[in-house]
């Protein structure tokens, strides 16, 4: 028997999608015709804002506020490590919605809710942008096609009967609203420091079920709805002149560069 | 068929941030359309209805629309979005939270934080945090995207909109606002400022920021920091500028103790004149300023403000 369990007054099932994308610290390069990122021999890893909500659910996990967490990654057959990155951290099994098709947002969000609509979570942790397409998307239309409320770019959440309590980064400061459950939430950078999967943790996730699906499962066309006409390098910024001195740097800001009256 | 934009404003006046994805609507040909959601928003409507460029008003002043929450403005976005060919607004974190929940209710995809309208179906955006600009060509039924501010003019004043009131789509009641803690600060927001100063981890604790404040105070600058800042506990989020936080382009960007990673160049490399205040001569943040100082922040930034 699990005491925890039995003294909790609720428990939730959780969702974690997650996104294989290149890994943070690499320099991408514009392919030479313009028709994206050159994405050969570079190194990917788990999005970062993703580990985040994969830390969260397991954090909920070990509390005992968690009976499952389950992964969900939609992209190539690589994005199983993705999945077996979450599951090192604490996560019971995945599934991988398997397609080589660079799924929009929109899709995304109907084949999770497919998901959703299959395992029945009380609550869906999304990191709440991928570092490639910084699209900032999918949680928020997961939430609109499933008609649940959605709590964005949280700091804080604080799960209770029934509802959740999320501190949102806004603008200005912090926001917190309450949600109904089931609900989506998307993680923001303070809502915790992702761990580090052990290795004893990484041998044990090589066991943990991973179920593969395809888009055509859940009945959704995933070709892309917007045209990528070209895919440039930024403008460059040339690097200025060195000054020696703070008494150097006002006379330029005020007579060179006009900045400072 | 016209385009929608949707205000961000406190009840009292329109943001900043929505005059200049107002220019972005302007530029694609239609006549434009300000959406006014709010309780007791008169004077934010009487504000919109100045703008240049707006034809109309649309004012929906209801509880239900307090807090700009999505769940609520998702629907009434929704029951009023026939007749509109784009619905446009400034991707501040308002804008982010409730336009992708309104692009799926009505199957349409979404374009975040445009920074060009190449015409009136094809925009630029960056991805990878700015490293590259994606064209993207839309042909939806409606084009729905959230606008970066900093890379548009704010519409002028001058304009004499009509004001149309709109009946409320209510609030279904699954989400509701419970408070918010704002950073209380006599200095300007940092998105709009003219002259921002900002530190990262070279500051090496939070108490370190007051000598970046004493500056600030003397320019009328906003104080910003680094990922690498935040992370560490120093300030706050909401002072972050970078992909991940904040994206500005004032007159004078000024990076102490900053070394230049690309997450934070991405926030604030379109500053006009960008100066870099770092004791390490190899740090990346020099390749990007038009001034590099190479000194130990802790006697430079004393001697700057001493300089003022």
């Amino acid at each position: 028997m699990n005491l925890k369990l039995q003294i909790k007054d609720f428990t939730m099932k959780i969702l974690v999608p997650v996104k294989r994308v290149v890994d943070y610290n690499v320099k991408i390069r514009v392919k030479p015709d313009q028709t994206g990122v050159d994405l050969a021999n570079v190194k990917m890893s788990m999005n970062p804002f993703c580990e985040i909500a994969v830390e969260e659910a397991v954090r909920l996990q070990e509390a005992g506020t968690a009976t499952e967490v389950i992964a969900v990654s939609v992209g190539p057959a690589q994005a199983q490590e993705t999945i077996r990155t979450a599951l090192a951290m604490g996560a019971d099994r995945g599934i991988l919605i398997q397609t080589d098709v660079e799924v929009e947002p929109l899709a995304i969000a109907k084949l999770l809710k497919g998901v959703v609509e299959a395992e029945s979570p009380d609550l869906v942790i999304l990191g709440k942008q991928a570092i490639d397409g910084d699209n900032n998307q999918t949680g928020q239309m997961l939430a609109a096609l499933l008609g649940w409320p959605q709590g964005t770019f949280a700091s804080e959440i604080k799960p209770e009967a029934g509802n959740i309590g999320v501190t949102r980064e806004i603008d200005g400061g912090l926001q917190t609203i309450k949600l109904n459950l089931p609900a989506i939430v998307t993680t923001d950078l303070r809502l915790n420091e992702p761990r580090y999967a052990s290795l004893p943790n990484i041998m044990k996730a090589k066991k943990k079920p991973i179920d593969e699906k395809t888009p055509e499962d859940y009945g959704v066309d995933v070709t892309p709805q917007l045209e990528i006409v070209k895919v440039a390098e930024p403008p460059v910024r040339e690097a200025g002149v060195k000054v020696e001195t703070i008494q150097e740097l006002v006379d330029k800001l005020k007579n060179e560069a006009g900045v400072l009256s | 068929m016209n385009t929608l934009v949707i205000a961000e404003h406190d009840n009292q006046t329109i943001a900043d941030a929505t005059k200049k994805a107002i220019s972005a609507a302007i530029a694609l040909g239609k006549d434009v359309h300000l959406l006014v959601a709010g309780e007791n928003c008169a004077d934010a409507v009487a504000d919109a209805a100045k703008i240049d460029g707006v034809a109309k008003v649309l004012k929906a002043d209801d509880a239900a629309f307090a807090k700009l929450l999505a769940e609520p403005l998702a629907d009434l976005v929704v029951s009023m979005a026939d007749g509109y060919s784009a619905i446009i607004t400034a991707a501040t974190t308002n804008g982010k939270n409730f336009m992708p929940r309104i692009a799926a209710l009505l199957d349409m995809p979404q374009l975040s934080d445009i920074t060009a309208v190449v015409d009136a179906n094809t925009f630029e955006r960056p991805i990878y945090a700015g490293n590259a600009i994606q064209t993207v060509k839309v042909s939806s039924a409606t084009i729905v995207m959230t606008v970066r501010a900093t890379a548009f003019p704010a519409a002028g004043e001058g304009g004499s909109a009509s004001v149309e009131d709109l009946t409320s789509t209510g609030d279904k009641g699954i989400s509701e606002y419970v408070g918010e803690e704002l950073t209380v600060s006599d200095r300007p927001e940092l998105t709009s400022a003219k002259i921002v100063i900002s530190g990262g981890r070279g500051m090496q604790s939070g108490d370190n920021f007051t000598i970046l404040e004493s500056v600030a105070d003397k320019l009328g600058a906003a104080v910003g920091a680094s990922r690498a800042a935040v992370d560490a506990g120093f300030v706050p989020n909401d002072y972050q500028v970078g992909q991940t936080g904040k994206v500005v382009a004032p007159e004078l960007y000024i990076a102490v103790g900053i070394s230049g990673a690309i997450q934070h160049l991405a926030g604030m490399k379109d500053s006009k004149v960008i100066v870099a205040i770092n004791k390490d001569e190899e740090a990346p943040i020099f390749q990007v300023a038009d001034y590099g100082l190479v000194a130990d922040l802790f006697n430079a930034v004393p001697e700057l403000d001493s300089a003022l």
